[in-house]
């Protein structure tokens, strides 16, 4: 229930931010994907069940506020979401280097999925152009923003983990 | 708290059914054209006011940098400015002839006029699209404020968009400058109409959207004229101000011209907004 209630408030903390400050703070008009950090970093360590309910829940926003039609975002989040959760066995802790490669990752996938789906579709075919200027500037700027996020989520995760680990000791 | 862990479904499972139900819900949104509904109403009503507080907390962050930012330019500029004092002085007695000029042919043109006959309402920008592909964005202002879906959005006295989907309190506007954006225009000069459409690379590169299908064999659309909305278009009322042409060259049909054309409205520092509160009327039963 704590963790359900937590994980609620990073979620709206962070689509907050990213439809309000960051996009007054954009840097050449290219702002940090913030959900996607989000959705790909309790992706790997939860695995991919709770991944995947917490992109489902995240693309519902960006549907909801953003897309002329429903289910879009929805179902690409989620996709990323339970992607991640893959590489649960691999991930720990200590570790930087896999959740930023996979954060960039996660990031590349989405926009290429944007763009395939939504660009490409209406015949805009210059995708090296789109690769330079939107997608690899927001790759960068978000995984800049995703080291301090990340942190974040992970002394969080790892709270929330020591709690109920201890409050399961109890019971036995 | 009971612990019911004993059954659980197979993570494959739910996804596959996510999956269906986001598909369906693509399906049903896209043939009978609606958004969300009752979320719409519930997602609104919750996050509306934080984003409006968040926003303005946000606007004040950004003013505090750029005050921060211009604090050394601005000692710079200072000394250099002084000397200039002079050499302007001598120009303003002329530019203040232009200006008389300018005014007199605005309003030959009767812009402002047209706009003001219609009804319109302000609005705050509270929310912009979460990606950087699209350039859609929140006001404050929705239904119960009587915004319709296909209301035309104005501001510093140019066209900002359209409104594309309508919640109680809220209000989502597809700005012209979008990539998926079309607009039938017309040249104010030689009532030429032209398609505008919003793209993506143009307007991160040059701050310029493009335009094309303009019947111009004769060459007398030159650069810097007046592009206002179309009476032809269906969507958009006439007379508001697009943008000015800024770059213009012949299609190899050698029929039509294309180029590309300023916005008359900054987009990136869109705070306030006015809604028309009248929409075409196309003669088409809904």
């Amino acid at each position: 229930m704590r963790r359900k209630i937590l994980v609620t408030i990073i979620i709206i903390v962070c689509f907050l931010l990213q439809s309000t400050v960051f996009q007054t703070l954009s840097f050449a008009s290219i702002s940090p994907n913030l959900l996607i950090i989000v959705i790909a970093s309790f992706g790997f360590m939860r695995g991919s069940k709770e991944g995947m309910v917490i992109g489902f829940f995240c693309g519902l926003l960006v549907d909801i506020f953003f897309a002329e039609y429903l289910g879009f975002y929805t179902l690409l989040h989620m996709y990323i979401g339970w992607a991640n959760g893959f590489f649960k066995k691999h991930f720990f802790p200590d570790d930087i280097a896999l959740p930023m490669v996979l954060i960039s990752c996660s990031d590349l996938i989405y926009n290429l999925a944007i763009y395939f789906f939504r660009f490409l579709f209406r015949s805009r075919f210059s995708f090296g152009y789109y690769l330079i200027h939107i997608m690899i500037p927001e790759i960068v700027y978000t995984l800049l923003i995703s080291i301090v996020v990340y942190f974040v989520i992970l002394k969080i995760n790892q709270r929330l983990e020591h709690i109920e680990k201890r409050s399961a000791s109890k019971f036995v | 708290m009971r612990r019911r862990s004993r059954f659980k479904i197979p993570t494959k499972y739910i996804l596959l059914a996510l999956t269906v139900f986001c598909i369906a819900a693509m399906y049903i949104s896209f043939s009978l054209n609606l958004t969300g509904g009752p979320l719409n109403t519930v997602a609104g009503a919750i996050f509306g006011p934080m984003q409006r507080g968040i926003n303005v907390m946000g606007t004040w962050i950004s003013d505090k940098a750029d005050n921060f930012k211009q604090l050394n330019e601005v000692m710079a500029e200072n000394e250099e400015l002084k000397s200039q004092v002079e050499e302007l002085t001598q120009e303003l007695n002329e530019t203040k002839l232009e200006q008389y000029e300018l005014e007199n042919l605005r309003e030959l043109l009767e812009l402002d006029k047209q706009y003001s006959d219609y009804d319109k309402t302000a609005a705050n920008v509270i929310g912009k699209d979460a990606g950087n592909w699209f350039q859609t964005f929140i006001i404050d202002k929705g239904s119960k404020d009587g915004i319709e879906i296909d209301m035309n959005v104005i501001a510093d006295g140019g066209l900002v968009g359209i409104v594309y989907d309508v919640g109680p309190h809220y209000a989502k506007v597809r700005s012209i400058i979008d990539d998926t954006s079309q607009v039938y225009g017309m040249v104010l000069s030689t009532s030429d109409n032209c398609v505008i459409s919003g793209n993506l690379s143009t307007m991160s590169n040059d701050q310029v959207i493009t335009f094309s299908n303009l019947n111009d064999s004769s060459h007398k659309v030159q650069i810097g004229d007046q592009v206002v909305t179309s009476n032809v278009s269906s969507k958009y009322l006439e007379g508001i101000l697009v943008g000015y042409i800024s770059t213009i060259s012949d299609d190899s049909n050698n029929l039509t011209r294309s180029g590309t054309l300023t916005p008359a409205v900054d987009f990136e520092h869109l705070q306030q907004v006015l809604v028309i509160l009248e929409k075409k009327e196309t003669g088409e039963e809904e």
